[in-house]
């Protein structure tokens, strides 16, 4: 019987295919997002930066902001998935992932529910992938800040899956 | 209304969108406004890039352009409307954004209640026919206490 692999290895190799992923984003650099982990679920933070703020009387975040925080959040959430699939497969498990540049997928539409003033602090996202098939994708998003169940925005976007052998 | 006040009031609008610190980040440039109509420029800039294998523009990015422009439209809407907050924006990619192009918005705010504004929007890139994004959008309206 296969001994399974050391934890450190499985931590690794999964941390290191989600840095990879997050910093080939120019954009995603640009917000300052960042990616927590545990096991293949995924919560994006924005750290609160004054160059976020929209409306400086209140102040709020930008709507623009919020809008392309769930974005990202949606499109990583996505590209992550396929990229799990790719890494834990059986063949190419315990192997590091491809030089390839991470397949992304296209939005194709993207509607940002406001709920409440985005708050002059820390936000979070979390994706949920409603509906993955090989061409489209429905996915909805929540945001909030300091309470999990008081949310400040959601979106529900649809996405052009990329081909599946483009490399 | 005369070009006076047009170059007013696009100055004093200009200096609002460049007092937003997220449309400074974005490098947002306030174009044209006329009436209820409002024109907005994104240069384009590689750190707003969003697919790294093409080049192409965030998506988020054009969201964040067309929502400023959007609300730029409604506080300058000849009803007195003194502030204004994005409810619920809809965005449509129809094509991705030519690499290496400005992006212009053109947000028109067609409809004002006592509480809601409506816009609709389009962004381009000067090649062809075809917009690169459309945006249908509803906004809160506050105003003045009447005196």
């Amino acid at each position: 019987m296969k001994r399974p692999e050391p934890v450190q290895v499985v931590k690794e190799r999964r941390d290191k295919a989600l840095r990879r992923l997050v910093e080939a984003v120019p954009y995603v650099q640009f917000m300052g997002i960042k990616f927590e982990r545990h096991g293949d679920e995924l919560t994006a933070v924005l750290p609160y930066r004054e160059a976020l703020i929209g409306n400086p009387m209140l102040p709020a975040l930008h709507g623009g902001a919020t809008a392309s925080f769930l974005e990202i959040s949606a499109i990583i959430e996505l590209s992550w998935q396929l990229l799990w699939e790719e890494m834990e497969s059986p063949e190419n498990k315990g192997l590091p992932v491809g030089d390839h540049l991470p397949r992304m997928p296209k939005t194709i539409d993207f509607t940002v529910d406001y709920l409440r003033a985005g708050l002059p602090r820390d936000a979070y996202a979390r994706a949920r992938v409603n509906r993955s098939g090989r061409r489209y994708a429905s996915v909805h998003v929540e945001g909030w800040q300091d309470n999990r169940s008081r949310l400040f925005a959601q979106a529900t976007g649809h996405f052009l899956m990329p081909e599946r052998d483009a490399r | 209304m005369t070009t006076m006040d047009d170059a007013r009031k696009l100055k004093i609008a200009g200096q609002f969108v460049s007092a937003l610190p997220f449309s400074r980040a974005l490098g947002l440039e306030l174009v044209s406004l006329e009436g209820n109509v409002c024109e907005m420029r994104m240069p384009y800039r590689e750190e707003l890039v969003g697919q790294p294998d093409t080049g192409v523009i965030a998506g988020g990015a054009v969201s964040a352009l067309m929502d400023t422009c959007c609300g730029t439209a409604v506080l300058i809407h000849p009803e007195a409307i003194t502030g204004t907050a994005t409810l619920d924006l809809r965005i449509d990619y129809m094509r991705p954004a030519t690499v290496g192009k400005d992006i212009i918005a053109r947000a028109e705010c067609y409809h004002v209640t006592q509480s809601v504004a409506f816009v609709r929007a389009t962004a381009h890139d000067g090649e062809g026919e075809t917009p690169v994004a459309t945006v249908a959008a509803t906004f809160t309206v506050e105003r003045r206490m009447p005196r």
